[in-house]
């Protein structure tokens, strides 16, 4: 126990602290089950902002495509699940395992050849990984498609809550891992543009998504996702224990990325690219790496998400709620966890919960008057967002300050700031 | 002693990897496609295609109206005015209360009975028109004033989602019952509408209950006002941008701040100035979109709002014939998708479209090379 750091106990001790209260209060029924729903949500919604907060917060990336990973993942997971508990089949299990594998295992090979090739522009990269992870998803179409039999006998031999079990963590991690793809080939070559550009074109990719997403059942071919109707029938499976460990999972590999050589190439990804490059750090290389851990924390909260409610609608990944996290994170501080993690706790409570309940019968359309409002004065009067730069002592590490704007280089940092 | 500098030899592949071929056989590709996929139909029925044309034409300029809005607030404050969509839905309902309310159209024919029909709804028109501009330009106004001047000197990011809260409040709070209310509402015009066709057959008044003669397109007076308002009132931008002295410091104010300032330029009003010209002509185009599509509704400035702002960025943002280009291309991307490739999958393709644009030009179709660093 001496190697260990007293923070890094105060952290865990904490944590299991803070759920243990959580479930016993649910457990013993103080907790309604409005609340509970809402504490899930701040948890899932501080997944995803953890996610972005990476993008943008650590590594500069103004990323308004966050909410479509998110959708990603939600809907993928909740395919899966939805086969196994209403169809009894593993299919899509198998299938979407392997394809993330096989379209990993492609991304990977051709990284490779892409590295040996230097100089070679990111359009044509996109095209190579494009026509490597088109082939091999379809392989695993095939391939999973055979598998699903003895999948399903072993599944089956299981004892059923176990199995479901499994097949909802499985689920989950797949969603995210999908959506971590996706959003690499995406950022590939979208990641060239600049800051307010790249915004712009993630969220376009959100904009896409959601159309696919309403045409699901007639466009994709997937029947249960019923388009614009919604999804339902996904088991709800998200526990709070659930959420709650991958909340914590979550902040442990942020924590540990940002205090890596990794977080720090990040960080000056962010503070000066040119000085990042003459140090020798590969820009395009971290920016694609944080894009593509961003997407994949959004994809696993969609698939915690898509099991809360067991019920998903397009309109919830909607292009005005990508704007979501980026309030989060704001709220909570450009590039600090402890903030995000409390915004997005303060953004459910608040938001979903406190407001519904205060504003008197008839007024339930002005929650969406007065959050606004309490949107403006709070920018009006913190424009850094509640925690600035504030960290807890687990999460803090010595970081260079988050560059102030001068006068006399208001020009040059207008672009920067938000980059 | 002869020193030479000799550029490295490249092997076979450095040279094709230099060439960056896959990426623009991609590109090419997709191109071919699109290409493709309007020739045929083009060829199979030119009259709807030329219809699609037409229609895509109305929407352009309307587009065109509201991304002058975003392109110039970018131009000069770097930001992205999201509550601009919305400030063209005040100006449609602003439109629609004093049409159907007031019968400001009517003000003409009331007072002097003895006018020609046809110029009093015109001048009646104009005025609400004006109404509807002025409100606008107040309301950016009074905005930039409350939520965005006193961020100036805060991280861009603040004024960002300060823009996006000024966007939800003015929806959410015309939601309420009584201010627009939350249901869709019936827009009266404040003309009649007259429809024309065209074809071989020459140009001729569309009767009502008969059907469009076949091989003509048809296009109504709405279209012909969208147009000519629509061109007038870029041209009179163009014009207050280029050749007045208040142009001359929006100009310089976009360029240099600091040194504008020290010119002697009140920033300041310039940025209000640039606001409420920006709103008025989203009120126009309220108007006018209203009228095309009779109904508003509290959320009707949100997809046009968006494809106006894309428009602007396809352009390149801060150019003002970039937004109008933009802006064509995206009515004629949207009809043209609507009618040949699929209606609930126009907006994707809006957006793949700028996606792919941005890919080809990172700046858009007219924008200055960025003068960000690497």
């Amino acid at each position: 126990m001496k190697n260990i750091d007293k923070s890094t106990l105060y952290f865990i001790g904490g944590s299991v602290l803070i759920f243990l209260i959580v479930q016993i209060l649910v457990s013993v029924g103080i907790l309604s089950t409005f609340w509970y729903t809402i504490l899930r949500i701040g948890a899932v919604m501080a997944i995803v902002s953890l996610g972005l907060n990476l993008i943008y917060g650590f590594n500069g990336q103004f990323s308004l495509g966050q909410w479509g990973f998110y959708a990603l993942g939600a809907y993928s997971a909740g395919d899966v699940t939805y086969r196994w508990t209403q169809l009894q089949s593993s299919g899509g299990l198998t299938i979407l395992l392997l394809g993330v594998i096989m379209a990993g295992i492609a991304i990977l090979l051709i990284r490779r050849l892409v590295n040996k090739l230097r100089g070679l522009d990111a359009l044509s990269a996109f095209g190579l990984y494009l026509i490597g992870v088109i082939l091999l998803a379809y392989l695993a179409v095939v391939v999973g498609g055979a598998l699903e039999n003895p999948v399903n006998s072993i599944l089956k031999a299981l004892p059923p809550e176990v199995s479901k079990q499994i097949v909802f963590v499985v689920a989950v991690l797949l969603g995210g891992l999908f959506a971590a793809e996706i959003s690499f080939l995406f950022g590939l070559p979208v990641l060239t543009l600049g800051s307010d550009y790249f915004g712009i074109a993630t969220l376009g990719f959100t904009v896409i998504v959601k159309v696919l997403l309403d045409n699901s059942d007639t466009m994709l071919g997937f029947a249960e996702m019923k388009g614009a109707r919604g999804m339902i029938g996904i088991p709800k499976m998200t526990t709070w224990f659930w959420v709650f460990f991958f909340l914590v999972l979550v902040v442990i590999v942020t924590r540990n990325i940002l205090h890596s050589s990794y977080g720090r190439a990040i960080v000056s990804v962010r503070e000066d690219e040119i000085a990042a490059k003459a140090m020798g750090i590969d820009v395009a290389n971290f920016k694609t790496i944080t894009f593509v851990i961003g997407s994949f924390f959004a994809g696993l909260a969609g698939g915690l998400y898509a099991h809360i409610n067991g019920f998903l609608h397009p309109d919830t990944f909607n292009f005005i709620k990508s704007f979501d996290p980026m309030i989060i994170v704001v709220f909570g501080g450009l590039g600090s966890v402890t903030g995000t993690v409390a915004a997005s706790f303060a953004w459910a409570l608040v938001l979903e919960g406190f407001l519904r309940l205060v504003l008197p019968e008839g007024f339930e359309t002005w929650r969406f008057v007065v959050y606004p409002l309490l949107l403006l004065i709070m920018m009006l009067l913190k424009p850094n967002g509640l925690f600035g730069n504030y960290e807890m002592p687990f999460l803090r590490q010595v970081l260079p300050p988050l560059r102030k704007k001068t006068q006399s280089n208001e020009n040059a940092t207008d672009e920067e700031v938000l980059a | 002693m002869r020193s030479s500098i000799v550029a490295p030899r490249l092997s076979l592949t450095q040279k094709i990897v230099q060439t960056k071929i896959i990426g623009k056989a991609l590109i090419a590709l997709v191109a071919l496609a699109v290409l493709y996929l309007l020739a045929v139909n083009a060829i199979k029925n030119p009259t709807v295609f030329l219809q699609q044309l037409v229609n895509g034409l109305q929407l352009g300029f309307v587009y065109a109206l509201i991304a002058l809005g975003y392109t110039m607030v970018y131009g000069i404050v770097r930001l992205i005015n999201f509550a601009h969509g919305d400030v063209f839905m005040v100006g449609a309902f602003i439109s629609f209360y004093a049409i159907s309310r007031f019968q400001l159209h009517d003000w003409v024919a009331k007072l002097s009975p003895g006018m020609s029909p046809f110029v009093a709804r015109a001048i009646g028109s104009i005025t609400v028109i004006l109404l509807s501009m002025t409100l606008c330009a107040l309301l950016a106004f009074v905005i930039e004033r409350v939520a965005y001047k006193p961020l100036r000197d805060a991280p861009r990011i603040s004024a960002l989602i300060t823009a996006i809260g000024v966007s939800f409040f003015l929806e959410y709070f015309g939601a309420l019952k009584f201010v627009f209310s939350p249901n869709f509402t019936p827009y009266k015009r404040p003309f009649d509408v007259v429809t024309w066709t065209l074809g071989r057959q020459g140009f001729g008044k569309l009767v009502e209950g008969e059907g469009v003669p076949e091989g003509n397109i048809i296009f109504s007076n709405i279209f012909v006002i969208i147009v000519l308002t629509s061109i007038f009132l870029l041209l009179l931008l163009q014009y207050i941008v280029t050749k007045t002295r208040v142009g001359k410091a929006m100009r310089a104010t976009a360029y240099d701040k600091p040194t504008a300032r020290l010119m002697g330029i009140n920033i300041d009003s310039i940025i209000s100035i640039t606001f409420g010209i920006g709103a008025a002509w989203a009120g126009a185009a309220g108007m006018l979109y209203a009228t095309a599509f009779p109904q508003v509704f509290f959320w009707m400035g949100i997809i046009p709002g968006l494809k106006a702002f894309v428009a602007a960025v396809l352009g390149g943002i801060g150019s003002i014939p970039g937004a109008f280009v933009g802006a064509l291309i995206m009515g004629q991307a949207e009809t043209l998708s609507a009618g040949y490739i699929s209606t609930p999958m126009r907006d994707a393709i809006a957006f793949s479209i700028l996606i792919i644009v941005l890919l080809i030009r990172p700046t858009g179709i007219f924008g200055e090379p960025s003068r960000e660093k690497a």
